[in-house]
């Protein structure tokens, strides 16, 4: 028993630092201290997590001992622990970057705390094993996502949170609706128990409205997540704040509206004769395309990479919507890949904003002449966004690939193959405009703890350069995630313990 | 009774989505005030309006309330609370700093560096 409670440590251990940091505003150098450390304890906690789900299957936890369907239930499954994992490490690095890339003035307002406490509402949202838990999760982690947003309020900042803060309130109040709805249909709040009660009424009369209850959540997590028509918020909102900000943003909140789609479809919306499946499907293809329009179209470099959390979400989503055992594992493992990759590249991006004072492609150059450690590291991670073999882009895209091909969806899995192409040229733009050419002087590039700042992307390049070639180590790990998805009952099991 | 609230909810909605269309700034933080009661009303109705004792141990009764619409509406209170507040703040932080309330005028991006 004492065990169990292992899995809420995650969520507890930031929760805490973040409630210490508040009162240690004063002192920067306590803030980093402590954040670093906890941040770095987060990571630890979440391997032990993976590896006790390894060996001894999913792990549930009954807050406050209150049985199944009627208390809150947090459930550790394969997938969530992994991601768990990868949102620790994610936020250690951006953690790490912030000590030199986010200004002191920052610093002293609540900026650590804001991002542990943002950690909080991801791991939990990741955790949580009951669908109103998860609307509440949401909202910790957007609270703590608009304070990020807001804090330095300059011009931009504030133009656009207000439209930021608009589209999350909306969707945040679809969200409860369709609890509300869900839970006048089948009466419980519990994530397997609602399982089981839909293919029990799936069995007895048409589930149309279990359909429409199916749209209405691909809605608010498509509008968190960025699918295709609700991404128009993403591009104005996610360029705003500074860099850390920006690949905490990049890498994690998007990934919880991907996660929670994958979470309440493979769940509750499969056995409805294919609807849902065909809207995510078709809504899948429209993303990559949509985001590789834009980041072809764009000569700002935050801009391009900002376009390929869109393609990337695409990839992902086609993936899960053949429900095909290859692509389920593939889009978990691009899943992964994607949280990785995009952290380091917002923030090598950012690297480079910062030596050249612009965000325009056309005004830097030559960076690979004083900063080749800088060049190569971001010519890897381009390398392993575009999905080059043996780096982490390449096992999840192959496989996603060969699941649509094997299922027949020949038109998707040929727009994923292609899309590799597209965000390939995307990236190696910024590679040859920025990196190559005639080096130029900036201003303030002198005054630019260069070498500081590199740390945090590197690690996370070598991390995904480990996770490609690893692949072999990696994968018992991810297809054990795939199954519980596509086997749901070893979930419901789990959480009711029949 | 769940008829008439349905359509009370609707009318929540209707409001919301037009103060939410116009240009003012209080007026769409307004609106996703007004949204949120009429999500509250809707999730409490969907729960079901019945009439019955407390649920609690020990009551002997025919029939109980459901408490759990409204531990949930609880909830949602509390965080609809927060964040208009925040809205609010920002809402007028920002008509300081940029001097317009006026949506039409904060589109754009230029000069954003």
């Amino acid at each position: 028993m004492a065990m169990i409670n292992f899995l809420i440590l995650p969520i507890l251990v930031p929760l805490i630092t973040a409630v210490i940091l508040i009162f240690l505003n004063k002192s920067v150098i306590a803030q980093r201290w402590v954040s670093g450390l906890s941040a770095f304890v987060t990571v630890i906690l979440s391997a032990l997590l993976v590896n006790k789900v390894k060996n001894d299957g999913i792990q549930t936890l009954n807050l406050s001992n209150w049985d199944a369907p009627f208390g809150i239930t947090l459930v550790s499954d394969m997938l969530s622990a992994l991601l768990v994992l990868t949102t620790s490490i994610v936020a250690f690095a951006c953690i790490i970057y912030s000590f030199k890339g986010i200004g002191e003035a920052r610093e002293k307002h609540h900026f650590y705390a804001a991002l542990q406490f943002l950690i909080v509402g991801v791991n939990g949202a990741f955790t949580t094993g009951d669908i109103f838990n998860l609307f509440v999760f949401f909202e910790v982690m957007l609270m703590s996502s608009y304070a990020l947003i807001l804090l330095g309020g300059t011009n931009i900042q504030l133009r656009e949170s207000i439209k930021y803060i608009l589209v999350n309130v909306i969707s945040s109040g679809l969200f409860v609706i369709a609890v509300g709805y869900l839970y006048s249909v089948v009466g419980t709040l519990n994530m397997a128990h609602i399982a089981e009660r839909i293919s029990e009424i799936s069995g007895i009369s048409q589930p149309g409205v279990i359909s429409i209850i199916g749209i209405i959540f691909l809605i608010v997590f498509g509008l968190k997540g960025a699918i295709f028509p609700l991404y128009f918020w993403l591009p104005g909102s996610y360029y705003a704040p500074p860099a850390p900000v920006m690949a905490i943003f990049g890498a994690l909140l998007t990934k919880v509206g991907v996660y929670s789609i994958i979470r309440t479809y493979s769940l509750f919306f499969y056995e409805d004769g294919g609807y849902v499946q065909q809207v995510i499907m078709i809504l899948a293809i429209l993303t990559i395309i949509a985001g590789i329009i834009g980041a072809l179209a764009y000569w700002d470099v935050k801009k391009i990479i900002i376009y390929n959390i869109i393609v990337a979400v695409g990839v992902i989503l086609f993936g899960v919507s053949t429900m095909n055992e290859n692509a389920l594992t593939g889009s978990i493992f691009y899943l992964i890949h994607d949280m990785i990759i995009k952290a380091a590249l917002f923030l090598l991006v950012g690297l480079m904003a910062t030596i050249s004072g612009t965000n325009n492609l056309k005004q830097m150059g030559g960076l690979i002449k004083n900063y080749p450690g800088f060049s190569w590291t971001f010519f890897l991670a381009a390398l392993a966004l575009s999905g080059i073999p043996p780096l982490s882009g390449f096992v999840g895209k192959v496989l996603i690939v060969q699941g649509g091909f094997s299922s027949e969806y020949f038109i998707g899995a040929a727009i994923v193959l292609a899309s590799s192409l597209f965000v390939l040229i995307s990236i190696m733009k910024i590679f040859i405009n920025g990196v190559w050419g005639e080096p130029k002087t900036y201003a303030n590039e002198k005054s630019v703890p260069y070498k500081q700042l590199l740390i945090a992307p590197v690690i996370l390049v070598i991390l995904s350069i480990c996770y490609g070639v690893g692949a072999d180590f990696v994968y018992p790990y991810i297809s054990q995630a795939a199954e519980s998805l596509i086997n749901t009952n070893i979930y419901i099991d789990a959480v009711l313990k029949e | 009774m769940e008829i008439l609230m349905i359509f009370i909810a609707g009318i929540l909605f209707m409001s919301a989505t037009y103060l939410m269309l116009s240009r003012s700034v209080v007026r769409i933080i307004l609106g996703t005030t007004v949204l949120s009661h009429g999500v509250h009303l809707l999730l409490l109705t969907m729960g079901g309006l019945k009439r019955g004792a407390p649920p609690l141990v020990g009551e002997e009764a025919s029939a109980y309330t459901d408490p759990l619409p409204q531990a949930l509406i609880l909830t949602a209170i509390v965080i609809a609370f927060g964040v208009t507040a925040l809205f609010l703040v920002l809402g007028y932080r920002s008509y300081k700093e940029l001097g317009t309330d006026n949506m039409e005028k904060l589109r754009g991006n230029d000069g954003n560096d």
